[in-house]
């Protein structure tokens, strides 16, 4: 419910961050690929800024959640689209908030179901700590830290804003 | 009869008396002797009888079943003697006549004796075995019709094997005439009934099942009209379950063939949608039909086109009922339960509660050339329940050794509080 | 009137409107069936990847359960359960137990004890699945794999699957069953899923004697005359016809079957241009369906094999997800 966070203050971070991490590991034509749904989004923009020419690929990591014996499958899944080969390439992993680690680990499990990529490197725009498994992001917009009924959400996708909630709310 | 030692008078108060011209009338009852000695104002003031407290409770002569499975001679799994005419006192059934679909076959004086010894010394109620028509109930070789009628058969039937053919069905008929027998038949044309397992209409269109389609009853119903107002046999048509049947048996009556008919009372409480979640308690022999058929069957109760109601009680063991729909063996468990589903018509307004009486005693008697009366002179054979007071057919409450009732999971208005034969108590026992 | 009865769709849904069984389509709501497509959509995309397989169902045990033998269903399903990364077992009943007088109550029992997780069912008797359903131990989903002449709903929807590819609408559409529609668990099935996703019109096409009584009340209209019945189509089906429908005086020669109802080029020009022929298979070339079309341009017969797949994924994770949840919420631990 609140705007503190500048959008576009957050996408010049996220840029400039991809940007030189892209330089260091000399990967210079990337794959993106964004978690859905604010991970497409953020990949759309990103794929713009950084002058990409090559669609971006979209992952719906349903089929690999690891929650399905506690939540079942989500109705809403739709088809992951990788328009290009994984085999080989550098791919930009991005998605939108990163906390316990677990979508990023299905993600991974389901892009080498594509076949095995050279490397994957990791951008979120948020990244709110409370990590389950050993997976960090190589970028990230910022850093929060929310009060344990507090949630924040990526809506969009025009126009591209961060949603901060009490989890009591509706 | 097992129980013995009643007093020699009882005088039942308070309750309403069903009359022999059909009038419901609160009065006093009075016994004596196992006779009825006196009805409503008759009944006051008798001095020394042991007074039994009918208030709130409809007195009603004993009912009457035409058509009860006792599954004895058998081998026991799905009931015996004991059990099941036990079930029919607690039901509020003081004669039943016990079905030739036994193992063996009721088709010889043998049988016969059998069955009326047992019940002679295990049931509280009077037992009427029936008769096969046909050796073994196969349709082909008529029985030893003599014997059976003079071991004490009241009937004839064939059950739902059938006949071979029309000439099987011509000749049981003219040898039948001869000893002046009823011929209690099914009607059911085996060629159009096949596999069939289930009304030919909505709901086998809908699930794919097997259907029954209704002329494979009427097409048997005229078949039989005709044949016995040739042979001019004694026909009773049992359990019909098809409107238009009982227009024909209608017509026939009009045109003087001697004809009756009863229904199995699920027919008119139930239809075909009750199939409609493959439940295995609703396969039934003839099937449960439309709404319209239900209609017709109420419509032919009140006018007394058709005369009785039965139970034909079937109890079964679990795991005749615990199989696919097609695999399972047809029949309910209804004898306890017949006067509640009764009266659960005449809540709705389809019958009155004196028809209703009436089709459950009067009616299936006449049919055997007897009477059910409160009368004074008649067999003091009575049924006293409470119409309002509720129970649940379950298996604490269940008497018979089948529990694939009707109804479950919903209480039942109507307990039966004594049921008396020949003035002494088949249910409960040791009342009062 | 009847007393109150358990509905169909009430023993094939949780208390939250999912699946937990597949049964049959009767009663199920368009947004469900829905939602099988679009998750089978969803399975066709991962049956184009190097690795044609997700980890939905790792470690749970899936057992096809046929007492009636057919190897092509059993193949798809057996497929279908292995791209989930399930274990399978194949039970051949119909040549094991039950001819041995074992009755089905008494298989189950044994099978129970295997710890299965789901029984995809197919019985040569109507209902067997859902009497199965309601016998299992709660959290073993129950997938109907074709029950007598009842519900065939898995072929339906993958048939629905292929119809939205071609047409992508449902709307409008005006679809015709031809065939042996009597003993035709597809029909049955079709039927429903057409009408709930809502089609313009649903025809029945056949004989006499190979129509149900009361069909109308299938939601269907019913037509005998095959060449007034292509008019306007967008969709024709035709269904297997069995050699045994000649014995029963059901019908008195494949030859007359065939120029009446059989699908031939000259019959099918009476519909849209665009009309797709489809048919659930195997195919009786030369008895209802001419090899010319069969094999045509506008058949899409091979395509509905690769949906079967996908559908079968859809079905079986979908339900298996509604007993977990069940499970979930039935031990109290609901709580993160």
């Amino acid at each position: 419910m609140t705007a503190l966070l500048d959008m576009d203050e957050l996408l010049d971070t996220l840029e400039q961050g991809v940007r030189n991490m892209l330089e260091i590991r000399g990967v210079d034509n990337p794959a993106i690929i964004g978690i859905r749904t604010g991970g497409v989004w953020l990949a759309d923009l990103l794929g713009k800024r950084l002058g990409m020419t090559e669609p971006r690929g979209e992952l719906d990591i349903s089929f690999y959640r690891d929650d399905f014996s506690r939540i079942g499958l989500n109705p809403r899944v739709r088809p992951s689209s990788l328009p290009f080969e994984t085999e080989g390439r550098d791919i930009l992993l991005i998605d939108d908030v990163i906390m316990s680690g677990r979508t990023i680990r299905a993600a991974m499990n389901e892009i080498f179901d594509y076949g095995r990529p050279a490397s994957i490197m990791l951008a979120t725009l948020i990244d709110l700590g409370a990590r389950e498994l050993p997976v960090q992001p190589d970028v990230t917009g910022k850093a929060l830290s929310l009060k344990a009924d507090q949630r924040v959400k990526l809506k969009g996708p025009d126009p591209l804003h961060l949603e901060l909630r009490e989890a009591s709310q509706p | 009869m097992s129980v013995s030692s009643q007093p020699s008078r009882v005088k039942i108060v308070g309750g309403t008396l069903l009359l022999p011209d059909g009038q419901l009338q609160a009065g006093p009852l009075l016994i004596a002797d196992g006779h009825i000695s006196a009805v409503g104002a008759a009944a006051e003031g008798a001095g020394d009888a042991t007074v039994i407290n009918a208030e709130g409770c409809i007195v009603s002569p004993g009912l009457v079943d035409l058509w009860c499975n006792l599954r004895e001679p058998g081998d026991g799994q799905k009931g015996n003697i004991t059990s099941e005419t036990r079930a029919a006192a607690h039901g509020g059934f003081t004669t039943v006549c016990a079905s030739p679909e036994t193992s063996p076959v009721n088709d010889s004086g043998a049988v016969t004796h059998l069955i009326r010894d047992v019940s002679g010394s295990r049931s509280p109620i009077r037992v009427l075995p029936i008769g096969a028509t046909t050796k073994g109930l196969e349709g082909e070789l008529l029985s030893d019709m003599a014997g059976l009628v003079r071991a004490g058969c009241v009937a004839l039937a064939n059950g739902r094997g059938g006949f071979r053919d029309a000439r099987v069905l011509h000749r049981a008929m003219a040898y039948a005439r001869t000893f002046g027998i009823t011929l209690m038949l099914h009607p059911e044309n085996q060629a159009l009934a096949a596999d069939g397992y289930a009304h030919d209409g909505r709901i086998t269109t809908r699930l794919g099942l097997l259907g029954i389609p209704e002329v494979a009853e009427t097409t048997a119903v005229m078949e039989m009209l005709l044949l016995a107002e040739e042979t001019g046999v004694r026909l009773h048509l049992a359990q019909i379950s098809c409107g238009r049947s009982v227009q024909m048996i209608a017509e026939a009556r009009q045109r003087g063939v001697n004809v009756t008919a009863d229904v199995a009372m699920h027919q008119l409480l139930l239809t075909e949608e009750a199939l409609s979640g493959f439940d295995s308690r609703f396969h039934v022999r003839p099937p449960l039909r439309s709404e319209a058929d239900r209609q017709g069957l109420l419509e032919g109760v009140r006018t007394g086109v058709i005369g009785a109601i039965v139970s034909a009680h079937q109890p079964h063991d679990t795991a005749a009922k615990q199989a696919p729909l097609a695999a399972t063996e047809p029949g309910l468990s209804s004898v306890e339960s017949v006067l509640s589903m009764g009266l659960m018509l005449v809540e709705r307004q389809e019958l009155s509660l004196s028809v209703l009486l009436q089709r459950l005693t009067a009616g299936p008697a006449a049919v055997l050339g007897r009477k059910a009366a409160l009368e004074a002179g008649a067999i003091a054979d009575i049924c006293v329940f409470a119409p309002q007071e509720r129970w649940l057919a379950d298996s604490a409450s269940l008497v018979s050794a089948g529990h694939h009732v009707p109804v479950v999971n919903h209480a039942l208005h109507g307990v039966v509080r004594l049921t008396m034969v020949g003035g002494r108590t088949a249910w409960p026992s040791g009342y009062p | 009137m009847t007393t109150p009865q358990p509905s169909p769709d009430s023993v094939q849904l949780t208390a939250d409107g999912q699946l937990r069984h597949f049964l049959t389509l009767d009663g199920l709501s368009r947004e469900l069936l829905t939602d099988i497509l679009d998750t089978a959509d969803s399975f066709i995309e991962v049956g184009e990847r190097a690795i044609k397989k997700v980890p939905l169902l790792r470690g749970r045990t899936v057992v096809n359960l046929f007492f009636e033998s057919s190897t092509r269903t059993r193949s798809t399903f057996e497929l279908a359960a292995k791209r989930l990364s399930a274990d399978v077992l194949n039970l051949d009943i119909s040549t094991s137990a039950t001819s041995k007088g074992e009755s089905l109550s008494d298989t189950l029992l044994n099978l129970e004890a295997m710890a299965s997780d789901m029984f995809v069912v197919r019985h040569a008797q109507s209902g067997a699945p859902h009497f199965i359903a309601a016998s299992v131990t709660p959290g073993v989903a129950i997938i109907n794999a074709g029950d007598g002449r009842h519900a065939h709903p898995t072929q339906a929807m993958l048939d629905m699957l292929t119809i939205r590819q071609h047409k992508g609408r449902f709307e409008g559409l005006k679809v015709a069953i031809v065939g042996d529609i009597l003993h035709s668990r597809v029909a049955r099935s079709q039927i429903c899923a057409l009408n709930t996703l809502g089609v313009e019109e649903v025809r029945v096409i056949a004989p006499g004697t190979l129509l149900p009584s009361d069909a109308e009340h299938l939601g269907c209209t019913v037509e005998y005359d095959m060449e007034k019945g292509m008019r306007d189509l967008d969709v024709v089906i035709m269904l297997r016809l069995q050699k045994e429908r000649m014995q029963g005086a059901l019908l008195p020669s494949e030859q007359e079957f065939y120029r009446l109802y059989g699908l031939d080029r000259s019959k099918l020009a009476l519909a849209k241009p665009d009309c797709i022929v489809m048919h659930p298979g195997p195919i009786n070339r030369g008895v209802e369906i001419e090899s010319a079309v069969a094999d045509g341009p506008r058949s899409v017969i091979l395509n509905q094999v690769t949906n079967g797949i996908a559908v079968r994924m859809a079905v079986m994770s979908m339900a298996m997800g509604g007993q977990v949840t069940e499970r979930v919420s039935r031990l109290g631990e609901g709580q993160p």
